[in-house]
Order: C-alpha cells, then sequence, then structure tokens
C-alpha cells in the first residue's frame, strides 16, 4: 500500500512529550535514538509505507512541530 | 501534485514555546492562530494574556494586545472592546487567573455581556507557581497545597465555571471542551471559532472552557495526563455546550 502522505517533523521544536505517538491510528511513529539540541527524543516515521496523512499527529502537537504533507 | 494539509498557522509566531512537554497552552495557542487565519481577523484582534504560565501567550500569537494583572484580564478585555469596537478582543486565561483572583472580573464580565471572548484552560492547578491547588482542583487531588487530596469540608469543592457562568442571563455562548485526544481538539478549534466569530458579528459575550493537561505539576507524563483528562476530569466536568443563542435564534 502506498503512503498518502507524511509527516514532516521539526525535531529542533519537539519537547518529546509523545502525545503524537499515542494518537497515530497506525502505529506508525516511534521514538527517535538521537537527541536534538536540547537533548530530548522526538518522533521519527518507522513505516513509510502506511501513512494515511491523517493529520492526528499533528493536531496533537503542542509545538507545532509537525505538519503533514499529502501526495 | 503534494499539498500541505496541515500547515504552520500564519497567525502563530515561529519562537519556541517556554511550556513544559505535554503541556495543553501549546496546542490551544495553535487552535486561536489557526481560527484567526481561517477568519482572517489577525490584525484586528487584541490578546489579553493572563498572570499564570500562558503569561507570555502574547510573545506566540502574532497579534497585538496587553498584559492584565493577575485575574483582571477580563475587566482589560472590557476597556479596549469598548474604546476600540472594531477590534477582536481575546481574554485568555487560567483557572487560577479566572477562578481565584479574577473570579469578580470574570462573573462581572459575563454579567455585563462584554462582546468580548474569554478563552479559558482549566488544568485543575496552578501551574506557574509550582502547583498549588486551584478552585479547580478536584476533590481528593493532591497537589503541593492538598498534599493529602483536596479536602472538601474544609476548602469546599471544585468550581465549575461554565456553570457558574450559566445561570447568568447575558452571556451568548458557553461551552466546555478539552484538548486530550484528536476529536476533542478538533471540538475546541470549532468553539473556539463560534465563538470568535460570533465576535465579528458583535453578539456579545462568549465563553470557551478548555480541559488541559498539566503533566508537570499533576506529576504524570503527558500520555497520562491526557488520559487522567478523560477518566477523572470530564465525569467533574462534563463536555457540552451550555448556551448557543446563535442556535436558538
Ligand atoms: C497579584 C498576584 N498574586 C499572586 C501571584 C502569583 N501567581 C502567579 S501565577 C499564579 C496562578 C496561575 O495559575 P493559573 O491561572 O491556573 O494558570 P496556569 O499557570 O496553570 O496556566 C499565581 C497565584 C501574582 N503573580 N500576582
Amino acid at each position: 500500500m502506498a503512503a498518502k502522505g507524511e509527516p514532516l517533523i521539526n525535531s529542533e521544536r519537539c519537547k518529546g512529550c509523545g502525545l503524537c505517538i499515542a494518537n497515530c491510528p497506525k502505529n506508525i511513529l516511534e521514538m527517535s535514538k538521537e537527541f536534538n539540541s536540547d537533548g530530548v527524543t522526538f518522533p521519527t516515521l518507522n513505516d513509510e509505507e502506511t501513512c494515511t496523512a491523517c493529520t492526528f499527529c499533528a493536531t496533537m502537537c503542542p509545538e507545532n512541530a509537525i505538519q503533514i504533507r499529502r501526495f | 501534485m503534494s499539498k500541505m494539509t496541515y500547515a504552520f498557522p500564519q497567525s502563530l509566531s515561529e519562537t519556541r514555546t517556554h511550556y513544559c512537554a505535554g503541556c495543553g497552552h501549546g496546542i490551544v495557542h495553535k487552535l486561536i492562530a489557526q481560527v484567526l487565519d481561517e477568519l482572517n481577523i489577525r490584525e484586528k484582534t487584541l490578546l489579553v494574556a493572563p498572570v499564570g504560565c500562558s503569561v507570555l501567550a502574547y510573545k506566540y500569537l502574532n497579534v497585538d494586545g496587553l498584559e492584565a494583572a493577575h485575574g483582571r484580564a477580563p475587566a482589560v478585555a472590557t476597556g479596549l472592546k469598548r474604546v476600540q469596537k472594531d477590534k477582536i478582543v481575546l481574554s485568555y486565561q487560567g483557572d487560577g487567573d479566572l477562578l481565584a483572583i479574577g473570579a469578580g472580573e470574570t462573573i462581572h464580565a459575563a454579567n455585563r455581556g462584554e462582546d468580548i471572548t474569554v478563552i479559558f484552560l482549566n488544568n485543575a492547578i496552578y501551574g506557574m507557581t509550582g502547583g498549588q491547588m486551584a478552585p479547580t482542583t478536584m476533590e481528593g487531588q493532591k497537589t503541593l497545597t492538598s498534599p493529602q487530596g483536596r479536602d472538601i469540608a474544609d476548602v469546599g469543592s471544585a468550581m465549575r465555571a461554565c456553570e457558574l457562568i450559566d445561570t447568568l442571563e447575558a452571556p451568548y455562548y458557553i461551552e466546555r471542551c478539552s484538548v486530550h485526544d484528536v476529536k476533542n481538539v478538533n471540538r475546541t478549534k470549532n468553539a473556539i471559532k463560534r465563538a470568535i466569530k460570533y465576535q465579528v458579528e458583535g453578539r456579545g459575550y462568549s465563553f470557551v472552557e478548555i480541559l488541559s493537561m498539566c503533566p508537570t505539576n499533576w506529576g504524570l507524563d503527558p500520555v497520562k495526563s491526557a488520559k487522567w483528562i478523560e477518566e477523572d476530569m470530564v465525569p467533574y466536568y462534563p463536555l457540552k455546550k451550555f448556551r448557543d443563542k446563535g442556535e436558538e435564534a
């Protein structure tokens, strides 16, 4: 199945709250192993085929660190 | 062709916020910015920022405005709106600000039916000062100043702002929402939009209460905080539209 879109994650804005990961209906976000310059882990996409561009992750993000692009 | 379906709102500043991870203030700021963009009223909007964690709200929303003394935001908003009737005036407040030190201003601005929009973020605690008991702290809830849990025999029970304001004649629109999950964030955005639209139409006072996470002072991680709202706050603070004179008309 081809992805319908993708989240564009600005790791520098992220504070690592994890609300995006908890609210992703496809369970395709996970915390990074790396840190941003604040020393915070951030979400990364672990499956590029499955995103439906539903915008749930972006909707929950308090830092506006996620934008959604629909293909 | 690809298209941005969730973009950064123009009415929101790129400045990073000082809020803790998972704090609901950031979500609500973003919703306000989206609504100002959609209604195309950024340039005529005035934001009255409160004292509390959102004391710097004017730094994050790209609008003009004023900083009010603790609890006085609806009084300041009253003054702004009365002298600049063509402006859209938002009073943004936390629960300590709105229901403790500012309870008088809150009730009287509502009772006068001032043509302003009050956006009330209820996190059931004093955030900025480090987690003391607020008027909205629920029975049994532990805070710095209620270490055994709120004792209602001693300090009374938690106050419900929407229900209080709903006893007054003048308010035009009153709704309680929450930002603990996607469905409720979307509902909150609709409520903010409706409230602000009513002000654009000059209909009078509107009040939107928003239940919101305070992970740091609740001592819970952000995801558990969202669950706590759903399981512990919503039963006490029912999410509903209390009044909508626009719908009745
Ligand atoms: C006149 C006055 N009294 C007390 C304070 C201390 N004070 C600062 S913020 C605050 C409470 C804020 O809580 P709330 O309104 O719930 O907002 P939050 O920080 O939770 O968003 C208090 C009591 C103050 N700044 N000014």
